[in-house]
């Protein structure tokens, strides 16, 4: 990857900058007219294999993920504001300690095959994620001690320890809403905006609207079409030629031109997706945290986002959280690339130099090898000397990862502070990937969790992010954002902090030009 | 004859066979599992287990071999261990899809190769035959992906002729399927034709310098007649050879066309089963491949010895 092309972005930028949500580049749709019925929508995604189907324990890539949420509803929403919005789940109520927690089933709704929705399908969908299941979100669901009836419109929830943000854990894209004792994952049912027509696993699928669908204002498309296009060149010429209405994940490289075709919108989306340099704490020389905040100053940030992300994300400043969660520390100060500090700290560790290496893979996250390089440069400014060791994509992750002192990886974001902070760096975690143990860090994360009071909470947040980013392994550049593309036929796009396409719910939200 | 075939289709068999384990062998040598695969970054012990132990995963290596070769001799191509769809449904529809591309681009193709390649020797020398190879080289040096952007850039995106997708799907009549293949056919066409062309036209040319050909010539006979009465039929065998070659390479070597243009064939049945480590897939797929190039080279030697009257008599030993 050169740096040849590159536009001055950071202009434009800096004046957006931490309002979140960069919005539509080009030209904006987002006058929002009233939505038009009518039409087919066309989608090209990429994320699907012939292996593919929509049981709701396996959902793993984008392609049935999308066309999950077009057959099925959520508990819970997350909006473009990144805040939980009720969905099957009208309203909710915790007790003090946020261990019980009361929901509102939403009343009239009907499944696709004419059942109405009680509170026993929403129990036999959250099931199918506890005990002993195959389900991916087993993990989550484990929480979940006990789930039980209240009466037909009224779920109550136990949980292991408190947690005030279980209304956004239950936005997980797993726990999606069939009728109780459903099984035929063939031939899917549910509460979704669009009714099961035909499917071809990692092919194609068409979907019809659901004549009856409950939430206002959504369901316009006659039918919604899925072609699935793995290859990144492949689903960029199906948008220029307009075969296409919309795609997913544009490649930074070709996000420059595709903005001067005069029929299409860039659709950027600021999220929690953010790459990480690890350092194992307990492996040597990482043990040491002067010398972990040696290599926290020695890499240039600006000059990493601007090539390897061709500007499109935010700075990272060593801690997981996003500009967009609503418990984000904007005071703490951003960590420049200051070489003569990072010598300052090699000091205090004891040494006049240090030579590293570092693990690096596209399986990381596409581009890594060079964002590899790019850093052993500039970490050669500030005395630091680093080897780039690449590792085969094919067992990156049962090799290197959390096993190699100094290595690459990457987080997609969580929808909340809590969630992130738990997986990656309480030392509990299966997944602390930088194996860092804080005791001081453990006990206030678990102390903010239970905690119904905002206030007292994001101070709790706040000081855990100064944490992580002054003592902790990860060194986090930066944060990328999604982009996707999509022809300026379709209205009623907006950005979404989740996932592309919309939080992987464009097809229920969007309308055609007339 | 038919002694030569049954014993050509034995040792296919072998073959097959041997190709089934060195298959399985690579994919149990190969990182990770489709319950890794299936579960990703959610990969707890707890749910790996459970998917294991419903997959049968657990049975040694060696037992769910000979359970897959059981099924597999009686015709029962087994389950997806992905999705749990049989693997015939997945396999088949997507196997006629390669079929039809290949047949489409051979069809095509052949005839239009082994014409030019005749030609080119007729005219040895002169522009048209320079021109060409010329041609024919720099279209075999370019890769197939590169080739395929390139059309897709003039043909689809510029002027919007043909689909950038080649978008097939069971029902869709026959004009529409012509249109939505064409791009991926010229591909397939444009790297196999220059290749055979090549062959067809050295092969003839080498016949041309026999001393039975001079004969022909100085019997006075017309350059058409020389070529193709005498020279063209002796020149057969190699270019059945290089035809069957490319045919075959049609059939399996198409990944890379079928991911430019989002075709659904066999190739990218191959790359997901593999990625999942869905074994059942992945053997299928393996077998498919395998029996395609067992059949092609042997009604390549087949074609090459009828062809040929000096073929058929064993040789005498010590000519």
């Amino acid at each position: 990857m050169t740096s040849t092309f590159t536009m001055n972005r950071r202009g434009l930028l800096a004046g957006v900058a931490g309002m979140g949500l960069i919005g539509l580049m080009g030209k904006p749709s987002w006058a929002q007219e009233t939505p038009v019925r009518g039409g087919v929508l066309v989608l090209g995604i990429g994320g699907g294999s012939t292996t593919d189907d929509v049981d709701v324990r396996k959902l793993n890539d984008w392609v049935p993920v999308n066309q999950a949420y077009m057959l099925m509803n959520g508990l819970v929403e997350i909006d473009a504001n990144n805040q939980a919005t009720p969905e099957l789940f009208e309203s909710w109520e915790a007790a003090e300690g946020a261990v019980e927690w009361t929901f509102k089933v939403r009343q009239g709704v009907t499944f696709h095959n004419g059942k109405t929705l009680t509170a026993d399908d929403i129990i036999y969908s959250l099931n199918l994620h506890r005990g002993d299941t195959t389900s991916a979100a087993r993990s989550i669901a484990e929480a979940f001690v006990d789930v039980v009836k209240l009466s037909d419109s009224e779920v109550k929830i136990t949980l292991a320890s408190g947690n005030a943000d279980l209304p956004y854990v239950l936005s997980d894209y797993h726990f999606l809403v069939v009728p109780d004792g459903f099984t035929d994952w063939a031939n899917p049912v549910g509460t979704g905006p669009f009714v099961f027509d035909t499917y071809e696993a990692g092919v194609r699928s068409r979907f019809i609207r659901n004549e009856s669908y409950w939430k206002p204002g959504c369901a316009n498309v006659d039918a919604v079409e899925v072609i699935v296009i793995n290859d990144i060149s492949a689903r960029t010429n199906a948008l220029m030629s307009g075969q296409v209405h919309a795609i997913n994940s544009l490649d930074f490289k070709t996000v420059d031109l595709l903005r001067q075709n005069p029929n299409l919108q860039i659709v950027q989306s600021a999220g929690g997706q953010h790459f990480t340099f690890l350092m194992d704490c307990t492996q040597a020389p990482f043990t040491d945290n002067n010398l972990r905040l040696a290599v926290k100053h020695a890499v240039d940030r600006q000059q990493l986002l601007d090539t390897a992300l061709r500007g499109y994300g935010r700075l990272g400043n060593d801690h997981p959280i996003p500009s967009t969660d609503r418990f984000y520390n904007s005071e703490l100060p951003q960590r420049p690339y200051d070489p003569e500090k990072a010598k300052f700290y090699l000091k205090e560790a004891g040494v006049d130099s240090a030579a590293i290496t570092l693990s690096s893979s596209d399986a990381a996250f596409s581009g890594a090898v060079d964002a590899a390089a790019i850093y052993r440069t500039s970490a050669a400014g500030a005395g630091i000397e680093v080897t780039v060791d690449r590792q085969p994509a094919d067992g990156y992750w049962d090799n290197v990862w959390m096993k190699k002192p100094f290595a690459m990886s990457y987080w997609g974001g969580r929808p909340t502070a809590d969630q992130m902070l738990t997986i990656a760096y309480q030392s509990t975690s299966a997944q602390n990937d930088t194996h860092w143990a804080n005791e001081k860090f453990d006990a206030m994360l678990i102390e903010a969790r239970a905690l119904l009071d905002d206030a007292k909470r994001k101070e709790i947040y706040w000081t855990l992010q100064e944490l992580i980013s002054n003592e902790g392994g990860a060194m986090i550049p930066m944060f990328g954002d999604y982009l996707d593309g999509a022809s300026l036929k379709v209205k009623g796009i907006t950005p979404h902090p989740m996932f592309n396409l919309m939080g992987a719910r464009m097809a229920e939200k969007v309308w055609l030009e007339a | 004859m038919s002694r030569l075939i049954l014993g050509r289709l034995a040792q296919g068999l072998v073959t097959l066979w041997l190709v089934s384990v060195l298959v399985f062998t690579g994919t149990q040598l190969l990182p990770g599992d489709v319950a890794a695969s299936i579960l990703g970054q959610n990969a707890t012990p707890g749910a790996l287990e459970a998917i294991r132990r419903e997959l049968g995963l657990n049975e040694p290596a060696v037992w769910r071999y000979l359970h897959w070769l059981a099924g597999f001799v009686q015709g029962d191509l087994g389950m997806s261990l992905a999705n749990r769809q049989p693997v015939a449904d997945l396999l088949w529809p997507r196997f006629w899809n390669t079929m039809a591309l290949a047949t489409y681009a051979a069809v095509v193709g052949i005839p239009l190769a082994t014409a030019l390649g005749v030609l080119t020797a007729m005219l040895r020398g002169t522009v048209f035959d320079r021109v060409t190879n010329i041609l024919a080289l720099a279209l075999v040096s370019l890769p197939e992906y590169f080739l395929g952007l390139i059309l897709i850039l003039f043909l689809s995106v510029k002027t919007n002729l043909l689909p950038s997708l080649a978008n097939v799907y069971p029902g869709m009549g026959f004009f529409p399927w012509v249109q939505a293949t064409t791009l991926p056919m010229l591909v397939l066409l444009l790297v196999t034709t220059a290749q055979i062309m090549r062959m067809t036209r050295t092969a003839v040319l080498s016949v041309m310098d026999q001393p039975y050909v001079e004969t022909a010539w100085l019997k006075g006979m017309r350059t058409k007649r020389v070529v193709l009465r005498h020279a063209a039929p002796n020149a057969a065998a190699p270019v059945i050879n290089v035809v069957a070659f490319n045919v075959a390479y049609l059939i399996t070597g198409v990944v890379l066309v079928e991911a430019v243009f989002n075709y659904n064939g066999l190739g990218r049945f191959m790359v997901d089963a593999v990625s999942k480590r869905d074994l059942p897939m992945v053997q299928a797929a393996a077998m498919v491949f395998g029996a395609v190039y067992v059949l092609l080279n042997m009604i390549a030697d087949i074609g090459a010895i009828a062809s040929n009257p000096r073929l058929r008599q064993p040789r005498e030993t010590g000519a």
